[in-house]
């Protein structure tokens, strides 16, 4: 079966290969498709998962986009279905409906210094993206991760953030709103960092994810420190429950955020992000 | 869809036989022949038989938060105007099976879908009906990702479009260019004619399967004069509407996204989604999943759904709309604003229904002129 | 303690008082002075006298409260390129945090008393101080705001329900 004849509205059954505890509430599952073949993705899409029976959600793909064969979801259980997720093991069955959504343009970034600015668990729709930008290192100029966690105890794929800041080719900023007597890092907004990361301003994109007031102010420190907007990329969340435009949901002004987004350019959605319950 | 390069120079003169015959040979060819009766009070589109289901002598009475039949007294079949519930929980109905899944192998598997049900031929789709499943045709038609009913159930069906000879309470079709008049997406327009001495429906093809059944009618043709007598009527109907959308205004609300009146309609909007029901594009839906009591089949029913609902813009937390005016507010800037970038077109045809159907009388035409006299002022 | 001289090209590299005039540099350069801290150093206590102002040029600093029967609760840090301390400018001039160097740390001290007579004296240098000022407390006041909404936590979620619940 291709993908083209698959009917958008069906889910595909894929088997739990693995699962890793992130966080107290956060997991990763790494799915393989339970009849065979593979799963193609940009970075920046999401797919809706079903639990069986009990609905479905949709959730970022936090794998390697060049990595076809796996099929890779960090969540934060917060709601019925995620947290039925949370108790899945490995062997158990999840539906997959997707990839939906519009990408982080990394190629359209090439040539430019490239700064991902993350909060809490938005690290995970931006990992595909720095996996696609460290697989194309040469064409970058700097490569720069910024991210926020709520405390120490909550920074997202803590290891590998470790293991990037340790490359002679990445920069890796990391802030905690409330530090704990064990962190010697920094404490404070994510926005804050930004002046502090060495980037020319006049050739950068920016790819933010995070909770939505955290993006707002992210953007606006990046447009302070030089950054255009029409360089700056942010992924919307609304609720989105078809994954093509057909059940409404996830409307924001004329956009369905599930198709015409998730990822948006900065100057698109500015004047959007000002109007209160859009 | 009937073609649009078919011969229409195939016409009828109907008496009620004729009707008959028509209905006769729908059902006949395996359609299930769906029509306007009376039903509680109400003007229902129901599977008909005959001519003698029909609604003979009904009107109707609308007007802000009103609907009333009367009698018209006369035998019209089609004298009423718009029924509360269009073709829409037809085409798109309100509850309807995604999938069926059954546990298997530690996982599970989805099962074939269920046979299509018979095909349908609509009869008496007005105008603005038409406009509006041209409308939802072009929503769910997105070849990408769209929805694979709709554009099938509308393909295989047969649609006898009526026009209407009068205006009801709250149309307002003719501001919204949709009708009074039937222009395509037809395969047989009718148009009635209830006088003192005759009674008849004049016919013509709108694409070749609507040619071929009123040629097998064997009726005559329709004349010249009843032909002209019924565009005369037509068009004093678009003369007779008491209400017209402002349409730049319309076209902009979402520039006008902050403005007071959201505050002055949240306070009388009681949020109750009637409009959203009865509004012939609204196409919104959500989804329920449900097992049986085994936990070893599952289903996935999709089901109407309304943004004036406080749950329509979940996300993890609270919702995005928690105030009355933010929901009525999407629904009329999506309406006649945001619908044109997403598809091209308004998504009002101009019925009415949202108005007649309001519990409160609250005016899509009334909200949208107050915010255009007021942008005129400054 | 650092020559005059090099002190002048210090503070000129600083962001703090980036394109400053010379004229008014000059008047700045003597009330500076060199100064270096150990991990652990305090550079300013809470309830003591705001007698200075600091240039950090390398390192990081934590500002910070102490809870007692606890761990001080760190509200921000400071690191290179950045100002530390307003407290010298507004009366009576006393601290409101602790602030400790996190690690090795060089910075430019400036005496508040010194700089306010001159200030004082020279509006000219007064309104370019204090000009300089206000953006950064206005920015470490929007921070901290944004801190307190505890963003990543399910505090919003919590409250959001809690608004649900409550009939909204």
């Amino acid at each position: 079966m291709t993908a083209a004849m698959r009917d958008p509205m069906l889910p595909r059954p894929f088997r739990i290969e693995k699962v890793r505890r992130e966080l107290s509430d956060t997991f990763t599952m790494e799915l393989v498709p339970a009849e065979g073949g593979g799963f193609a993705f940009a970075a920046g899409q999401f797919n809706m998962l079903y639990v069986f029976g009990i609905g479905e959600v949709p959730i970022s793909i936090s794998g390697d986009p060049g990595d076809g064969g796996k099929l890779i979801h960090t969540t934060r259980a917060v709601g019925a279905v995620t947290r039925a997720m949370d108790s899945m093991r490995a062997g158990d069955v999840v539906g997959v409906r997707g990839p939906f959504g519009t990408p982080w343009p990394v190629e359209e970034a090439f040539g430019h210094d490239l700064v991902f600015v993350a909060g809490g668990v938005g690290l995970a729709p931006l990992r595909p993206a720095i996996y696609q930008a460290m697989a194309n290192r040469q064409r970058f100029g700097k490569v720069v991760v910024l991210y926020g966690a709520r405390t120490p105890d909550d920074i997202l794929f803590r290891r590998e953030l470790e293991r990037w800041r340790g490359r002679f080719d990445m920069e890796v900023h990391v802030t905690v709103d409330r530090g704990n007597p064990k962190w010697s890092g920094n404490v404070g907004v994510v926005p804050n960092l930004i002046a502090h990361a060495g980037f020319d301003p006049l050739s950068t994109t920016a790819f933010v994810c995070g909770p939505e007031v955290m993006m707002r102010y992210t953007a606006l420190a990046l447009e302070k420190n030089g950054v255009g907007r029409e360089g700056i990329f942010l992924s919307m969340e609304r609720n989105m429950k078809c994954g093509c435009g057909l059940c409404g949901h996830c409307q924001w002004g004329p956009h369905f955020v599930c198709k015409d987004g998730p990822v948006y350019r900065y100057d698109r959605i500015a004047d959007l992000l000002a109007i209160r319950e859009l | 869809m009937p073609g649009v390069d078919d011969p229409k120079t195939v016409t009828a003169a109907l008496d009620m036989a004729g009707l008959d015959a028509l209905i006769a040979a729908l059902a006949e060819r395996g359609y299930r022949v769906i029509g306007p009766m009376v039903a509680d009070d109400a003007v229902v589109y129901d599977e008909i038989a005959s001519s003698a289901d029909l609604p003979a002598g009904v009107g109707d009475e609308q007007d802000g938060g009103r609907y009333r039949l009367r009698a018209r007294g006369d035998g019209a079949l089609f004298g009423y105007t718009v029924a509360p519930q269009g073709w829409k929980r037809l085409l798109h109905p309100p509850r309807q099976k995604m999938f069926a899944a059954r546990r298997q192998d530690g996982g599970f598997a989805i099962l074939p879908p269920e046979p299509a049900a018979a095909p349908m031929a609509f009869l008496g789709v007005r105008a603005c009906e038409l406009a509006a499943i041209g409308i939802q045709s072009r929503v769910f038609g997105d070849e990408a990702a769209g929805d694979p009913g709709y554009r099938g159930r509308l393909a295989r069906s047969f649609v006898v479009a009526v026009e209407c000879a009068e205006a009801g309470g709250t149309c307002f079709c003719a501001s919204m260019g949709t009708g009074p008049q039937v222009e395509a997406g037809f395969d047989i327009r009718l148009v009635e004619l209830a006088g003192h001495d005759r009674h008849v429906f004049l016919a013509d093809a709108g694409s070749a399967k609507g040619a071929e059944m009123l040629s097998g009618l064997n009726a005559p043709p329709a004349p010249e004069a009843d032909r002209a007598e019924a565009r005369r009527r037509v068009s004093a109907a678009a003369g007779a509407m008491g209400r017209t959308m402002p349409a730049a205004t319309a076209r902009r609300l979402g520039e006008h996204a902050e403005h007071r009146r959201w505050a002055d309609i949240g306070k009388r909007c009681l949020s109750c989604g009637n409009c959203t029901m009865v509004c012939p594009t609204c196409f919104c839906t959500t989804v329920e999943d449900v097992t049986d009591l085994k936990g070893e089949h599952a289903e996935r029913w999709r089901t109407w759904d309304s943004c004036f609902s406080i749950d329509f813009s979940y996300i993890h937390g609270g919702a995005i709309r928690n105030e009355v005016r933010s929901r009525y507010r999407q629904w009329i800037t999506h309406k006649l604003s945001a619908w044109h970038e997403q598809f091209g077109t308004s998504g009002c045809v101009g019925c009415g229904r949202c108005i007649t159907w309001c519990p409160v009388g609250i005016d899509i035409t009334e909200e949208v002129q107050a915010i255009h006299a007021d942008g005129k002022g400054r | 303690m650092g020559q005059p001289h090099d002190l002048g090209q210090i503070i000129d590299a600083h962001p703090f008082f980036k394109g400053i005039d010379s004229t008014l540099r000059s008047l700045l350069v003597g009330c500076a002075a060199n100064e270096r801290f150990e991990p652990g150093d305090f550079l300013v206590r809470e309830g003591r006298p705001a007698d200075k102002f600091y240039l950090l040029r390398a390192g990081q600093v934590a500002v910070e409260v102490d809870v007692p029967g606890k761990a001080p609760i760190v509200l921000e840090t400071i690191g290179e390129g950045e100002v530390l301390g307003w407290s010298w400018v507004i009366e009576p001039y006393v601290s409101t945090f602790d602030a400790r160097a996190m690690t090795l740390v060089r910075a430019v001290s400036f005496d508040g008393a010194c700089l306010r007579r001159k200030m004082a004296g020279d509006p000219a240098l007064g309104y370019e101080v204090l000009r300089r000022f206000l953006p950064v407390i206005g920015h470490r006041l929007a921070t901290a705001r944004l801190q307190l909404l505890d963003l990543y936590g399910p505090g919003v979620a919590k409250a959001a329900r809690a608004k649900r619940k409550n009939g909204q």
